[in-house]
């Protein structure tokens, strides 16, 4: 009774060729792809340095200045403009300017090709349940795969570096985009749609004036997420030479610079409150008329 | 106004829902019944065989309790809903036949809806729904403006432009709701229960801005209610659905004095016939007696007021011309309003 004891795997030889035939095939697809991969990619790597020497090339009080004005647009709240002046000002005191400008900039493109990616992807997972069964498991995989695991291929293709990096942070960031905007559409009233159908709207007309418009909220609440998570990638991103706080942090863990590592982190978390509240209190606007009586 | 044209017609129109409504077609025709339909083949037959011939410039009324299939039928008029088997005629049209930019184009243009829910877009002010049927006509904003405010203006609306629905109460809603359908200039207005969800004293008030705008406009005009009374205040026609069957049809004065069957007869006891009732119904053949002259159209409840005040306590029915064509007395009023039946009421008691 042997055979019930012991699971009856693939023998060692057997073990060793599969994973040898899986690795040769993609690093054979890399040599022969990789190239144009990399090609492709260019004009998101030419636009992230761009925007990078942008905001290091702004006068630091401009830039205060514009994220102060941007979320007194987005919020009309006297207290997260205040909140954010005072955040960006101990950091710049704390000598974390530069690689802040960093994140800034890889979260700003990554939450931008999230949205890119994530907003026409879930309007079709909301107009065919098929595309939602398709769609499903493979964002399922996406939040649940450790993160170590798909820098691996993507390393392997195109190195290390901001593009690999951005590609694992937007992996990692686009599934809450997709989830929301797909929910936020298909919560969207029946009796809504039905008279929109009555007044003959096709379903363009329908989709950009009626559902898209109804969800916004919970498309916001995506992008929300989606900022969010890119904050929380920025760590292991800079594993793989994503520069910007992350790489303080994790120099910081190889030789035990308490100090370092509490500020950089910390510098995280005022990045992270900081977009939190802006965007949390925008889409809370989006919604007033729902509320009833006038803000 | 001689014999009106037929704007709609609905021809052995069939609804079934369920998996295989095709196949139960073919059951119903021979004879199975909704009961069975529903118990041993788990499909609903919504509505069976209907056959309707709805007039140019009236209010048809469809009346039924819920389930009866009047929801179902109204959204066959636009297709809403596709049915079984059956055809909808409008102008001669077969709307079942129309292909998708066809169909599009029926909407927009030729018939607008009214909901029983309002139905507006919760993130668009007052205006701007109004403005929702034009824009999607393709209208130029400037123009589009001006025919919405016109009506927000007409529904009695003015100054609420720029409120959002929510900051609205439930008849003001309806106003937009209507506004925006008249916007369209459709002369096909269908309202699903439209006023059904707002208070008796607001009811009362939207139906009659609905009969005001009638006067002038003379739309085509469904009306689906579940309410006799409101059947009977605002129809030129009623339909009468039961368990997806048309029942009787008539104009309210036939439905109260001739019930079809012992359902419908259950339905009108109730009713304040006086209401309902004109005079050139009941009128006997003119007399020499005095009396003041009343219009052959005039409510019994109206006329038993100035009747009663005449010293001969009799009244003079006169035509459009001012001829007298009749003339009714007080007794026959009285007997008019009386409810029918009043032997088995005593038993009753």
């Amino acid at each position: 009774m042997n055979w019930l004891v012991e699971f009856p795997e693939l023998g060692r030889g057997d073990l060793r060729d599969l994973r040898k035939g899986i690795d040769e095939g993609f690093k054979s697809f890399t040599r022969t792809y990789g190239e144009s991969i990399e090609g492709f990619f260019d004009p998101l790597l030419h636009f992230l340095i761009g925007l990078e020497k942008l905001l290091l090339a702004t006068p630091w009080p401009l830039f205060i200045l514009i994220v102060c004005a941007l979320g007194w647009l987005a919020s009309r709240s006297i207290k997260i403009v205040i909140g954010t002046a005072i955040s960006f000002y101990l950091i710049g005191l704390l000598g974390m300017w530069e690689d802040t400008m960093s994140t800034v900039s890889i979260i700003v493109v990554s939450t931008l090709v999230c949205i890119g990616l994530g907003l026409p992807i879930g309007i079709l997972m909301s107009r065919s349940n098929r595309a939602q069964a398709l769609v499903t498991p493979i964002l399922d995989v996406m939040q649940t795969i450790p993160s170590f695991v798909y820098l691996i291929p993507v390393v392997m293709m195109l190195g290390i570096g901001k593009v690999p990096g951005l590609i694992a942070v937007v992996i990692y960031a686009l599934p809450p985009m997709i989830r929301l905007t797909n929910l936020g559409i298909r919560l969207v009233d029946k009796e809504v749609l039905e008279a929109a159908d009555a007044f003959g709207a096709s379903a363009w007309q329908k989709l950009w004036q009626v559902q898209v418009p109804l969800a916004l909220p919970n498309i916001f609440a995506g992008v929300n997420q989606t900022i969010m998570m890119s904050l929380a990638m920025v760590v292991i991103a800079s594993m793989i030479g994503v520069t910007g706080l992350g790489q303080p942090v994790l120099k910081a863990i190889s030789n035990q610079y308490l100090a370092m590592g509490l500020l950089n982190g910390l510098a995280i978390v005022a990045l992270a409150i900081i977009f939190d509240r802006i965007s949390q209190s925008y889409g809370k606007r989006l919604q007033s008329y729902r509320g009833g009586h006038n803000e | 106004m001689s014999d009106p044209q037929t704007k709609i017609e609905i021809r052995n129109l069939y609804k079934i829902f369920g998996e295989t409504p095709e196949l139960m077609l073919e059951k119903v025709g021979q004879g199975v019944s909704k009961d069975t339909l529903n118990d041993e083949f788990n499909h609903v037959l919504g509505l069976h065989d209907i056959n309707m011939k709805i007039p140019e410039k009236g209010i048809q009324v469809v009346m039924g309790l819920s389930g009866s299939g009047k929801s179902t039928l109204i959204r066959h008029i636009n297709r809403l809903i596709e049915p079984t088997a059956g055809e909808i005629l409008v102008d001669g049209e077969n709307v079942m036949d129309m292909r998708p930019d066809a169909l599009r184009d029926f909407r927009r243009n030729r018939a607008s809806m009214v909901f029983q829910k309002f139905a507006l877009l919760p993130h668009r002010t007052v205006l701007e729904n109004t403005q929702y049927g034009l824009e999607i006509q393709g209208i130029s904003e400037k123009e589009s403006k001006k025919r919405a405010c016109h009506w927000i203006e007409r529904v009695g609306l003015s100054g609420y432009e720029e409120n959002y629905p929510t900051q609205l109460s439930g008849g003001m809603q309806q106003r937009v709701g209507l506004a925006r359908a008249l916007a369209t200039d459709a002369d096909i207005l269908l309202m699903d229960e439209a006023f059904s969800a707002l208070d008796p004293l607001i009811r009362t008030d939207m139906q009659n801005i609905l009969l005001d705008l009638q006067q002038e406009l003379h739309k085509t005009i469904v009306f689906i209610t579940h309410d006799l009374e409101e059947a009977l205040r605002i129809g030129d026609q009623i339909a009468i659905l039961r368990d997806g069957k048309v029942v009787q049809q008539g104009t309210p004065e036939r439905i109260v004095l001739k019930p079809k069957d012992d359902y419908i007869a259950d339905f009108t006891k109730d009713i304040n016939r006086g209401r309902v009732i004109k005079l050139k119904t009941i009128m006997s053949a003119p007399n020499d007696q005095a009396g003041p002259e009343l219009s052959g159209d005039m409510l019994v409840e109206d006329a038993a007021q100035l009747v009663t005040e005449s010293p001969s306590s009799q009244g003079r029915v006169v035509d459009a011309d001012g001829v007298v064509v009749g003339c009714v007395t007080i007794q026959d009023l009285i007997r008019a309003m009386a409810r029918p039946n009043i032997e088995s009421r005593l038993e009753e008691l």
